[in-house]
């Protein structure tokens, strides 16, 4: 099971790259005020019809003969209905597909968002060929990371080269440390 | 404001890589894959890349690619780590938590030594 929420993250992205998206996007937004922390992961793979819709929510039922549907959704669905929050996964194929997982900020189950730096230097390393676009906001402050942009100025030179590698790992873990100060 | 901001910085930091890329001659390119399916995370296989990227930025290996896969239905060996060092055969590692992975990084990417008592037989 997972113990983060920036795990989760991870996995759910997982799936979006499997689906064979060229754009993913990370959104997560935690609102003090509201007492809401929100996570939305969208992208523009395959997408599915409304019948696998129905089955991926359901860790009991299964069709599949290679693993193409885990327990990645229902763990997340599961944790957020824990925490009086909502879940929602909304699909079209050949478009994309959207998941929405929130979470009652300051509930007592809520899994701490954990080191969601990895999860982001993770992605960003591990699938070069995908267009990440991450945005963690808190309140007022905001975390924004767009692969794009990083590619063009690194023209060539890979994201696991030892010098780039720590420049990410620098930036993103500053970025977020700064928002998560308050 | 908040964005990565400094582009000018990555410049930079480019233009030392590439410098390094030609000083340094490199000793044949190496592949790992780390496995990232719901039943490797489960098993701490982001602690595993971590430790990948780790060492690579502190032992700064060139000429390394890192990328991720899905399950590859050996849920039970996870975290799986897997090497294909120039044109050799991928070698599939079970049980990789970061410690493994670091050994893995130099005896066998480094230094070609297969780490036999991780290796998973396909």
């Amino acid at each position: 099971m997972m113990k983060e929420l920036s795990l989760h993250i991870l996995d759910i992205a997982e799936n979006s790259v499997n689906a064979d998206a060229n754009t993913v996007s990370i959104n997560i937004e935690e609102d003090s005020q509201k007492n809401l922390l929100k996570i939305i992961i969208q992208d523009d793979g395959k997408g599915m019809d409304s019948e696998m819709l129905r089955m991926i929510t359901d860790p009991f039922i299964t069709t599949r003969t290679t693993r193409k549907v885990g327990l990645g959704i229902p763990f997340l669905k599961e944790a957020a209905e824990a925490c009086n929050g909502h879940f929602s996964i909304t699909s079209q194929p050949g478009k994309g597909t959207c998941v929405e997982a929130s979470f009652q900020r300051d509930h007592i189950d809520r899994m701490p968002m954990g080191a969601i730096q990895n999860t982001f230097l993770d992605l960003l390393v591990g699938f070069p060929d995908v267009h990440w676009i991450f945005k963690y906001r808190i309140d007022e402050e905001e975390f924004d990371l767009d692969s794009e942009p990083i590619h063009k100025t690194l023209d060539g030179i890979p994201l696991s080269d030892p010098a780039v590698l720590k420049y990410l790992k620098t930036e993103i873990e500053n970025g977020i440390k700064r928002i998560q100060r308050k | 404001m908040n964005k990565i901001k400094s582009l000018d910085d990555l410049k930079r930091v480019r233009e030392e890589a590439l410098e390094k890329r030609s000083k340094t001659a490199v000793s044949g390119k190496a592949h790992v894959i780390i496995g990232m399916g719901t039943c490797g995370i489960a098993a701490g296989a982001r602690e595993t890349m971590k430790a990948v990227l780790d060492y690579i930025e502190s032992e700064k290996m060139e000429g390394i690619l890192v990328t991720q896969t899905g399950c590859i239905g050996l849920c039970e060996q996870e975290p799986i780590l897997q090497v294909v060092r120039g044109d050799e055969e991928k070698i599939t590692y079970g049980k990789v938590d970061p410690e493994v992975a670091k050994r893995i990084l130099k005896e066998h990417v480094s230094d070609g030594k297969i780490v036999k008592d991780h290796v998973v037989n396909l």
